[in-house]
């Protein structure tokens, strides 16, 4: 994959301050919102790829982003107190796996990722946090050169790790055969 | 395909356990919107005058607003709907919180409660599985403690859970629907759910809900997001502080309580205590909120934090909003610490912030005037906030004098006799008040108090300026970019306004500029509660972000359904007759729409008499309040009309004769 060359670019973090959250969850509705097909035209927060973590009465609020999908949970589970709070250790977790329903599609099961609301000025969680709790920062850095994954690519990954490589192939052929005697 | 609404209600029949999926007519949704108002007209089709707020008849809806569960900003809305055990009519107090889009995205835009369970049972509704399942390991349980034992033994810490604590249980009358962070308090909708036998409702929803235009719907909720960030860099001027900016009045943020704590009354809505704040009890008292919060919260999308997690030491966390960090401390003549230990104790119980501290300090006032005796309390402290604690256990429990003191302050008075009805002094329409008592009378106040059937102030004032700027040029100033008023006459009503002299309280705002402020503000908060708005961005404040022109827009580009000012005005004021009509129907008249007698010292009988009948008239209600045949079938509400002619309400002569009135006058 990809070139081992070093280049100039942009690096894109939000910044998530879980003192100025406010658990009000406008970062999964707006993100529901924006990947929705058509554009906007749904909104589900099942479907976000930001998750409050949220536990009022613990006050435990942790906006988590979906990362990479992983086909397998981790072996053991650490927990971590800050200030007195007891926290999960996938309360930092950005995976989408199998120990847990965040970051999948509620129907399909398929794994999201966060995109960075890939075409607007800022990912859209960012703009609709008035509290400030999700900020953007933008800062350059070199980094190796990589292919992203496309989307269908990831769920295309983590059918195979489901059902097997070989299926996948079979079934593919199979639909595509179908579809030709349409 | 149905727009912003799910198009399904679920019906649940608690007498004979049997659940329903019940598909709704777009047509109604188009006339009544939804919420409040599609509430409403369940309550006429279905709830009769014969039926009593304790039958298995009585229905119970908890039903989202149109736009919950849509992006709109703050859509997070609960409308509660039943007979309240209390006033006897139709009760519609509503929670923000989280449970409305929860109940969205679970494919449900409300919940039909009718019978009654044998046993205490919780709803479970995921998605497309509904089940009623025993609750009696929950029985006597708080209301925040119900919630999260229901969420972890269903192993779904995203559930969204509405519970009644003991109060609910044992139908105190003015018990509540805690849910979190937010609350359905106001007519006793607790009681209802408890004599129902229903503990609690948990939902969990992971389906979508859709948008007819996508990309305009986006457009108008970033322009609400635009105007709120305006509305915070500039707070409005020469208002008290909890009124310059958006939200519910920010409570659980501010420490200076210099004018509640000077301007509201103490102990039974009886003592005003000027000069009350001083820097000493500013420090204690903020040295207790601050010590107790451990963080400002939102409801449901929203970026305003009205809300607080409250950790008093030794007791467990709970969550709070708006006044009732006060209404205890003050009807104690206490102090925050004990405001803030009792509302936690009251909160578990689930009951309404407003009605039960002055239930109490009723119940003492009748100690003290001989009407009750020591022997009516067994075993009472001789500590004043111990007998506090003392009453709310004996309340929620229903022991003793506090089985009767569970009907409030009106029925209390009636049962107990001998001149209590003296004390029962700060109700209409049978319901506590704010505790609050003024000089002069206010005309708009004095009509939203007595036309109101939410039967609270606080759900029907906003919009327009409590009272005028002393400065003419700062009046103007503030109509320079009052874009929500719906005319612009409004705005030359509050340019004349003055503190003194001719155009000044109680004979300006006129009657007829009264009625159009008054129909204005009331309108708002009706719009809101159909579409589950909440009234902290829209009705409640001045220049709020929603209003009458992009309201419209928002349920044409939402909803589906063509819609503009002219049409939203006459469904608003649709629904709204429709709520009259139901308490119309259960007796409800001119005599029941009154403030309490002592709200103001200086009156105006003949003023306020004039202010009634000119709104009647604006209204299309005839001298009783009662809407007219011809008032009814131009709202489309001819079915309202022939009931009304079946049962002897109004005759067909009777509406003749207001006609021939009106044409006259």
């Amino acid at each position: 994959m990809g070139s081992k060359e070093k280049e100039k670019k942009t690096i894109k973090t939000i910044k998530i301050d879980v003192d100025k959250c406010n658990g009000c969850r406008a970062c999964e509705v707006i993100c529901s919102s924006f990947h929705a097909s058509p554009k906007y035209s749904s909104n589900n927060p099942a479907r976000s790829r930001i998750r409050i973590i949220r536990e009022p009465l613990r006050d435990i609020y942790v906006p988590v982003y979906a990362g990479e999908y992983t086909m397998a949970e981790c072996a053991g589970r650490d927990k971590y107190t800050i200030d007195g709070k007891q926290y999960d250790e996938c309360s930092f977790c950005r995976a989408s796996c199998p120990s847990r329903e965040e970051f999948k599609e509620p129907d399909s099961g398929l794994p999201l990722k966060c995109d960075m609301c890939e075409g607007e000025d800022e990912p859209l969680c960012v703009k609709w946090c008035l509290v400030d709790a999700l900020t953007l920062e933008e800062r350059e850095e070199e980094v190796e050169e990589q292919e992203e994954m496309e989307d269908l690519e990831i769920g295309l990954e983590s059918l195979a790790d489901k059902y097997g490589m070989q299926t996948i192939m079979d079934t593919l052929a199979r639909m595509s055969t179908d579809d030709k005697s349409k | 395909m149905r727009y912003a609404e799910t198009g399904f209600n679920l019906e649940v029949d608690l007498t004979r356990g049997n659940i329903e999926k019940q598909a709704t007519d777009p047509g109604e949704t188009e006339l009544y919107l939804g919420g409040l108002g599609t509430n409403a007209k369940i309550l006429w089709d279905r709830v009769g005058p014969e039926v009593t707020p304790f039958s298995p008849e009585n229905l119970l809806i908890f039903s989202a607003g149109l736009l919950c569960g849509t992006p709109a900003t703050g859509c997070n809305r609960t409308i509660v709907s039943t007979i309240s055990p209390q006033t006897e009519l139709m009760a519609f107090s509503m929670m923000g919180g989280f449970f409305a889009p929860e109940l969205k995205y679970a494919g449900y835009d409300k919940v039909v409660l009718r019978g009654k369970s044998e046993k205490l049972v919780y709803l479970w509704i995921h998605n497309d599985t509904v089940e009623i399942r025993d609750a009696s390991h929950l029985a006597g349980k708080g209301a925040i403690e119900t919630a999260e034992q229901i969420r972890q033994e269903l192993d779904q810490p995203k559930a969204q859970v509405a519970a009644i604590g003991l109060a609910g249980e044992n139908r105190v009358y003015y018990a509540s629907v805690e849910q979190g962070r937010s609350s359905a308090s106001r007519g006793g909708i607790g009681a209802v759910m408890g004599d129902k036998r229903v503990k609690a409702i948990a939902v969990r929803g992971t389906k979508d809900i859709n948008l007819a235009k996508p990309e305009e719907f986006l457009s108008l909720c970033n322009d609400v997001l635009a105007y709120i960030k305006h509305r915070e860099d500039n707070p409005i001027k020469g208002v008290m502080p909890i009124l310059a900016g958006l939200g519910s009045p920010q409570e659980m943020k501010v420490h200076d309580e210099k004018w509640h704590t000077e301007n509201f009354m103490w102990g039974n809505s009886r003592t005003r205590r000027k000069g009350f704040w001083n820097e000493d009890i500013e420090k204690q008292w903020t040295d207790t909120l601050e010590g107790a919060r451990t963080r400002l919260i939102s409801c449901f999308n929203c970026p305003m934090k009205c809300g607080a997690t409250l950790s008093m030491p030794g007791l467990p966390t709970y969550m709070m909003k708006c006044f009732t960090k006060l209404t205890y401390t003050m009807a104690a003549y206490s102090d925050l610490d004990f405001g803030l230990r009792i509302a936690q104790k009251a909160t578990e119980y689930g009951l309404d912030g407003f009605s039960a501290p002055q239930v109490m300090a009723f119940a003492l006032e009748l100690l003290e005037a001989g009407i009750l005796s020591k022997d009516d309390f067994p075993g009472l402290p001789e500590g004043n906030e111990d007998r506090f604690y003392y009453l709310l256990d004996m309340i929620v429990k229903r022991e003793g004098i506090g089985d009767v003191l569970a009907k409030g302050t009106y029925w209390a008075a009636q049962e107990i006799g001998n001149g209590a009805e003296e004390y029962a002094h700060n109700t209409i329409k049978k319901h506590e008040q704010l505790p609050l008592k003024l000089s002069m009378l206010n005309p708009i106040y004095f009509l939203m108090y007595s036309i109101g059937e939410k039967i609270n102030i606080t759900q029907i004032e906003g919009q327009f300026p409590q009272a005028p700027f002393p400065k003419k040029e700062h009046r103007e100033k503030f109509c320079e970019d009052w874009i929500q008023v719906p005319h612009e006459k409004f705005k030359q009503y509050f340019i004349d306004w003055e503190l003194r002299g001719e155009n000044s309280i109680p004979y300006y705002p006129t009657v007829d500029m009264t009625c159009d402020i008054v129909e204005w503000q009331e309108m708002m908060h009706y719009i809101d509660d159909a579409l589950g708005q909440c009234a902290g961005l829209s009705s409640f404040p001045l220049k709020p972000p929603y209003h009458i022109h992009n309201y419209p827009k928002f349920i044409s580009a939402g909803a589906g359904i063509e819609m503009d000012e002219e049409k939203l005005t006459r469904a608003a004021k649709r629904y709204r007759t429709l709520v009259r009509a139901v308490n119309i129907r259960r007796g409800m008249r001119r005599k029941d729409e009154k403030p309490p007698e002592d709200h103001w010292k200086k009156r105006f009988p003949e003023l306020e008499e004039k202010l009634l009948d000119a709104y009647y008239k604006l209204k299309g209600w005839n001298e009783e309040g009662i809407p007219t045949k011809e008032a009814l079938e131009k709202m489309d509400l001819g079915y309202v009309a022939d009931d009304f002619i079946q049962r002897g309400i109004i005759t067909d002569e009777e509406t003749a004769d207001v006609q021939k009135e009106t044409q006259t006058q």
